[in-house]
């Protein structure tokens, strides 16, 4: 990647393919990161909207339906395992935490470096999968057992790509975690910590302590593939419930892995374009570790209609209404910082602002969800799919361009244009409502997911979604053209283009590669804006 | 770890962090045991019969003296007697190897009693039989891969010792590998009596 807005001491100094490929500055890494999961991002939106356009009419439209289970289970895995969950905390959170804590790089830059390198060993591994063996994996992207452990496609394979990613996650967890308790810079207290830190701390714990759950399941489906052991076969003692608990204790605090960085970002973009302190820091802080324990104690809402007891359903769905409560708080939060601040409406608070809507739509159809009486109805159907489409898309994708427009003028050192930025929102905004939102009165009417055919009075809302997804491709081209020709060619920043006060705005734009010449003392909170100053 | 900063206690944290997520590992198999068994708990009763305990013993009694060897390493290579520090890494890697020897007859022998998952032998026994030796397969078998992994760090250290990277002024990849160790014996004294004993 050769750039051309590296100014010179720069960290983008050092040129060369094995700069990148081994460097230990937490930077680099970080962009490694990126550049892989809006690869992969693009990757899964194409198969995506290949199932759209299928699915625009009943009977066969492009595909057969072997082919369309494997697209959708593909565009989940590539989605979920490669793009989603390493999205917002290994691309932002290494480029950005380092910065935030006023250190020099991660705890552990070589273990960082090693992530990276399993990430990148997960992903081949998991396109291997598709061109290997007897065909791409079809069981959707949570693998049940028993059809997972009987169909001739390439599951292994998958399940190990995804085991090597958890691990890299693991990794990615620990470092944080060790990184925000021993680098702190002096006068930098928890109270000082950034909002994104602090979603930071919460991610990487559940990391840290969920992922193993997920590595070990993914394990026994292969000891049940290849060995032959028995584990889930109700015919030898053992019980395919039981696989579907350990998924979904991995997997639904998995979700949170998903939502809370971008909560955080949201949470540091807040209060720099209204000009006032965040409402209620402590409050957020608190609420991502809320949603770090009560998210893990929710998994079984994906499983009413599974055979529980009656008492374990209705545990379950309370518990999973006590969870809604955390991230209800920051949203009301979000709203209180900006009543009666000065509102600068810059593209990085648009996609702010693009993410509250969404993910207000997503979180409170979770609700209806998570009431176990009404989850009998729509349960498998396109509500479901509504509803994590609205919170991963619209609140962890609008999360992380909102991250990608905050933090590139000092990653780069340019500016991209921002009346095309904000249009870009707004499409974007657009699209997802067109793209889901029917999918919202699909399931209600009773239209079963991952289904290849279906009756004709679906018809018209299966149109208007696909027409959906049309628009928000519209919205995403032109987004990624617009960062494109910002980050090449856009005009030159200063070190401070937003007038923000955490201390990544104290390096000049892009930082040098040991981030701070001399290590900071620190005095003030991180949305203290008393005395700070944007370049104009 | 590191080489940037060195860290003393953040390496620590760094490898405590990194056991929890061991526990955790296994800790998704132990929760399967136990529902496992609470279900067939006869017939957990019975498969466990068939195991040895003199061979699960012997193997406990090995770890256990490796897990003490290797905490004398550390103590030498902090007062400086590198040579005794290799030595008892030495003697820890290979107990580590009687360990295996001493499984691979446990297992071998249960296999040529057709004692195996998939086996005429076992589909002819009630299910929760099966279950039982699946779960003592899967255990015990990733067990046997961290005590591989185990030998391979330990020896790590001692190549780092022997290239003078690892001393008594910067000790703390020795005392990892010693508690990556510890937690391999740990787990195993946890399969012992779950496996062996609950007979
Ligand atoms: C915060 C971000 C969230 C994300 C990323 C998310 C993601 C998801 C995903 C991916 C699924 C589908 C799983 C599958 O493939 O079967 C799902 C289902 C579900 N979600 Fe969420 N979710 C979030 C928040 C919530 C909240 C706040 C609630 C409730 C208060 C909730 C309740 C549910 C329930 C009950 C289901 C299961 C529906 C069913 O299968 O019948 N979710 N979610
Ligand atoms: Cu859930």
């Amino acid at each position: 990647m050769n750039d051309a807005s590296a100014a010179p001491g720069s960290f983008w100094d050092a040129r060369g393919l094995a700069s990148w490929l081994f460097t230990i500055d937490h930077k680099r890494i970080g962009l490694l990161y990126l550049w892989c999961v809006l690869g992969f991002f693009i990757v899964g939106v194409s198969l995506g909207l290949l199932v759209r356009l299928e699915l625009i009419a009943p009977g066969r439209t492009i595909m057969g339906p072997q082919t369309y289970n494997a697209m959708f289970t593909l565009h989940g895995v590539i989605m979920i395992f490669l793009v989603v969950i390493p999205s917002i905390p290994a691309s932002f959170g290494n480029i950005i935490l380092p910065l935030h804590l006023g250190a020099e790089d991660v705890a552990f830059p070589r273990l960082n470096m090693f992530s990276w390198w399993l990430y990148a060993i997960g992903a081949v591994t998991a396109l291997a999968a598709l061109f290997t063996g007897d065909g791409p994996p079809d069981t959707g992207w949570t693998f049940y057992v028993p059809f997972s452990a009987v169909t001739t496609t390439n599951v292994s394979v998958a399940v190990a790509a995804v085991f090597v990613l958890g691990f890299s996650s693991i990794l990615t967890g620990l470092n944080f975690i060790v990184t925000i308790h021993r680098l702190r810079a002096p006068g930098l207290t928890w109270t000082h910590l950034s909002l994104f830190a602090w979603a930071l701390y919460a991610t990487a714990w559940i990391q840290l302590l969920a992922t193993p759950i997920l590595g070990i399941t993914g394990l026994l489906i292969i000891a049940e593939r290849v060995l032959d052991m028995g584990v889930f076969d109700p015919a030898r003692g053992g019980d395919p419930i039981l696989y579907q608990h350990l998924f979904w204790i991995y997997s639904h605090p998995a979700v949170y892995i998903m939502i809370l960085p971008a909560m955080g970002v949201i949470s540091d973009i807040i209060p720099v374009f209204a000009r006032k302190a965040i409402f209620g820091y402590k409050t957020i802080a608190f609420s991502s570790l809320a949603i770090a324990f009560a998210g893990s104690l929710v998994w079984a809402h994906h499983m009413f209609v599974s055979g529980m007891s009656d008492t374990a359903v209705m545990v379950f769905s309370l518990l999973t209404f006590v969870v809604a409560i955390p991230s209800a708080v920051k949203v009301f939060n979000w709203v209180s910082t900006l009543y009666k601040g000065s509102i600068h409406m810059e593209p990085p608070l648009v996609f702010a602002l693009g993410f509250i809507f969404l993910f207000t739509m997503g979180g409170i159809t979770g609700l209806v969800l998570g009431a176990a009486g009404a989850d009998m109805h729509v349960h498998d159907t396109y509500f479901v799919v509504g509803h994590f489409h609205y919170v991963i898309f619209g609140g962890t994708g609008m999360g992380l361009f909102a991250a990608l427009h905050y933090w590139l003028p000092k990653v780069h050192g340019r500016m991209y244009n921002k009346r095309v930025a904000t249009w870009s929102a707004i499409i974007l905004v657009v699209g997802m409502n067109g793209l889901y939102f029917p999918m919202y009165l699909l399931g209600l009417a009773g239209m079963p997911r991952r289904y290849y055919d279906y009756l004709p009075q679906y018809t018209a809302l299966h149109e208007a979604s696909t027409v959906g997804s049309w628009v928000v491709v519209a919205g995403l081209a032109l987004m990624f053209v617009n960062l494109w020709r910002g980050m090449r060619s856009g005009p030159r920043v200063g070190p401070n283009p937003w007038g923000a006060a955490t201390l990544e705005w104290t390096l000049p734009s892009p930082p040098p590669t040991h981030n701070f010449p001399v290590e900071p003392v620190v005095e003030r909170g991180p949305y203290d804006f008393r005395g700070v100053r944007a370049d104009d | 770890m590191t080489d940037a900063h060195r860290d003393y206690e953040g390496a620590k944290l760094g490898m405590w962090l990194f056991l929890f997520t061991e526990i955790l590992l296994f800790g998704g198999l132990f929760v399967l045991f136990a529902v496992s068994m609470a279900r067939h708990h006869d017939a957990f009763h019975m498969a466990s019969q068939q195991l040895d305990p003199a061979m699960g013993a012997a193997n406990t009694v090995v770890l256990i003296t490796s897990s003490w060897l290797v905490a004398m390493a550390v103590a030498a290579l902090k007062l400086g007697q590198d040579a005794r520090a290799r030595a008892l890494t030495l003697g820890t890697i290979a107990l580590a190897g009687v360990f295996l020897v001493i499984k691979y007859f446990e297992w071998s022998a249960k296999f040529r009693h057709g004692l195996y998952p998939g086996s005429a032998e076992l589909a002819a026994h009630p299910p929760g039989e099966a279950a039982y030796f699946a779960l003592y397969y899967a255990m015990t078998g990733l067990h046997g891969i961290h005590v591989l992994v185990g030998m391979g760090v330990l020896g790590f250290a001692w190549w780092l010792m022997r290239t003078g990277r690892c001393t008594q002024g910067d000790f703390v990849f020795l005392e990892n590998a010693a508690l990556y160790w510890h937690l391999v014996d740990l787990i195993w004294i946890y399969l012992f009596p779950l496996f062996y004993l609950v007979g």
